[in-house]
């Protein structure tokens, strides 16, 4: 008997994915064309991203360009090991921690900047302060470091015109001082960042339910408290998307800003892994190495990136995945 | 009448709030606006009131020689014209590969595409790196080539998935499947309804690459070797940051001098010139960048 039923389900169950494989091929038949649509962007992933990571192998590898990836011996963790045994490691490994800590301290301000713009209830001026604030995110990495090391040059640098007029000196040379360096890099980095990254913020909270705030506004509640109790609340799950992403690029300072930023004499402030990476792989040609070093740098942003992903989930039921 | 008389009720905590609150908002926007008027001033500054250093509200008479400098240099019209190659093949390729990508994943009756959507966004997370890159590109034989920095970048992932996500709200499935009740192909079906209705979202992308092209620099920096290759960035990183480059050229020792005495304003005519194009459009376009922020902002 019960065999019999066995079967019986098994044949339905069968039936049902013949059907089931029968509708796939229908659709895939009728939608050839949305195949086609899609194969620009899936080459370009390929090849421009899933293409170098074949190439992650010579991570443990000693690559020699002449002999070819599959040509080249075996390493094992050596190169990983020769990175952490050079002197400078600790001050590398440092530097970006220093200068990913530090960058987070810029996440609040652009939630702060969208609650005040929030807060304007004339249209005008509310359109004014957000078209200004965004400005900055469209100047280039390169036009900006140059603007701030024209703003803090010394003599005539606009930074050093400023320290002067309240009683100090227009001396100071600030790109060339170690300590100064990542307060430069954060500091800038607000300046140029607020303003666009608070605008997913802006939209968040014209969202929030008019009405929670007028029965609050009949119970005596003042704006304050109407943006703890409910503004805040409403947008925490954007926040909280907003800094899984973050987290997950933690060890990610881009090269790019740094790079442009570094001289001779911060430099022991401003060696990061990445600008490390590039200057040891495509300026000293040690191709094993630097992708030894890259590699541990990813590897460490994704387990962070996972971590941050998990603990959000648990803690409020917001994801990226 | 109500509205108003509550209003004039507005107690002082309220208040306080909202002097503190508007405090801030005038201070960012005088710390945002300052520097780029500065600027702007310096530009037209006399070199020589620059260099002894002087703030500035307005400009103290009006002079162009830094402007004249910066026309005269040739880096500065191959770097341009680069640039504009770079933006538009760029842009051109990159918004249509990724309209049509995004439209084709908001379609919910296609098989494989949901896998095919978990390795795009693996690559969001996870990448080879910066050496393994170069090699490949190496193997492709495109190092040196404009090719590469047109289509370099041009994709991302991100960009895919919020059109995926404005497809899906402003494409109503019904559309869809009334068009295909009437025998309406898939091709036919995305011409005459997803592209009209895709107008803005279209522009939203291709603002966003066209920037994003417009302001890059270490892709030509590490596989572009011509110098008449370049774009402005690059050159901008040369007058900007380096002290030494075109001067060198310059045999002339009182031009030269005089050269080193403009570097100042030769580097604020400069920002004006690369900056000042897509600060005085930006306005104007402003509301599509900030719908793309916001559709990004769903989460798809």
């Amino acid at each position: 008997m019960r065999e019999k039923i066995s079967a019986e389900s098994g044949a339905a169950a069968k039936a049902a994915k013949q059907k089931a494989r029968e509708r796939t091929r229908r659709l895939i038949k009728r939608n050839w064309l949305l195949y086609l649509f899609l194969l620009p962007a899936a080459l370009y992933i390929f090849i421009f991203h899933y293409g170098p990571m074949y190439g992650i192998q010579i991570a443990f590898r000693d690559f020699k360009p002449v002999k070819g990836i599959w040509g080249s011996p075996w390493v094992g963790m050596k190169w990983i090991q020769t990175f952490i045994d050079t002197p400078r490691f600790w001050t590398i490994l440092k530097n970006t921690i220093v200068i990913s800590l530090y960058s987070l301290i810029s996440f609040p301000f652009p939630i702060l900047l969208a609650l005040f713009i929030n807060n304007v209830q004339n249209m005008r001026a509310k359109k004014f302060v957000q078209t200004i604030t965004y400005m900055p995110h469209f100047i280039s990495t390169v036009v900006l470091v140059g603007m701030i090391s024209m703003f803090l040059s010394p003599r005539n640098g606009v930074i050093n015109l400023l320290v002067e007029f309240f009683g100090g000196s227009r001396d100071t040379y600030y790109m060339g001082s170690a300590s100064a360096f990542p307060h430069i890099y954060v500091w800038s980095g607000i300046w140029k960042g607020m303003g666009w990254s608070s605008i997913i913020y802006v939209a968040a909270l014209t969202g929030v339910d008019q009405e929670l705030h007028d029965a609050a506004q009949v119970d005596g509640a003042n704006k304050l408290q109407r943006i703890l109790h409910i503004d805040i609340p409403s947008i925490l799950p954007t926040v909280i998307i907003m800094l899984i992403l973050r987290l997950g690029n933690i060890m990610g300072v881009g090269y790019e800003k740094v790079y442009l930023m570094q001289n001779s004499l911060n430099i022991t402030a401003s060696e990061v892994i990445s600008t490390y990476v590039y200057k040891m792989g495509l300026q000293n040609q040690r191709f094993s190495y630097s992708a030894a070093i890259g590699l541990f740098n990813n590897i460490i942003n994704f387990i962070i990136l996972i971590i941050a992903n998990k603990t959000a989930d648990k803690v409020s039921g917001s994801s990226l995945w | 009448m109500a509205k108003t008389g509550r209003m004039i009720k507005k107690s002082w905590d309220n208040r306080l709030f909202d002097a503190l609150a508007n405090t801030f908002l005038i201070v960012m926007v005088v710390i945002t606006i300052y520097p780029l008027w500065f600027i702007l001033v310096a530009s037209v500054t006399d070199y020589k009131l620059i260099n002894s250093g002087t703030l500035l509200l307005w400009p103290k008479g009006f002079h162009l020689l830094g402007y004249q400098r910066v026309f005269e240099d040739w880096r500065i019209w191959s770097g341009y014209m680069n640039t504009i190659i770079y933006t538009v093949g760029g842009t051109l390729f990159g918004a249509v590969t990724t309209i049509l990508a995004g439209y084709a994943f908001s379609r919910r009756d296609l098989p494989g595409s949901g896998i095919l959507m978990k390795l795009f966004i693996f690559t969001m997370y996870f990448g080879g790196g910066l050496i393994p890159t170069y090699l490949l590109i190496n193997s492709l034989g495109l190092v040196n080539s404009r090719l590469l920095m047109i289509l370099q970048s041009s994709v991302s992932v991100h960009n895919i998935i919020v059109v995926r996500s404005f497809m899906r709200g402003n494409i109503p499935d019904e559309l869809l499947d009334a068009a295909t009740i009437d025998g309406c192909g898939n091709g036919t079906f995305f011409i005459s309804v997803v592209v009209p209705l895709s107008k803005a979202i279209f522009a939203v992308m291709v603002l966003y690459i066209a920037v994003s092209h417009w302001n890059a620099y270490f892709n030509a920096l590490i596989y572009l070797t011509d110098r008449y290759k370049y774009p402005l960035q690059v050159f901008l990183r040369e007058i900007l940051l380096q002290t030494t480059a075109a001067s060198d050229l310059e045999e002339d020792a009182e031009v030269m001098m005089q050269l080193q005495q403009m570097t100042a304003t030769i580097r604020y005519s400069v920002i004006v010139v690369s900056t000042l194009p897509i600060l005085c459009v930006y306005p104007f376009i402003q509301k599509y960048f900030v719908k793309g922020v916001m559709i990004g902002s769903v989460k798809g």
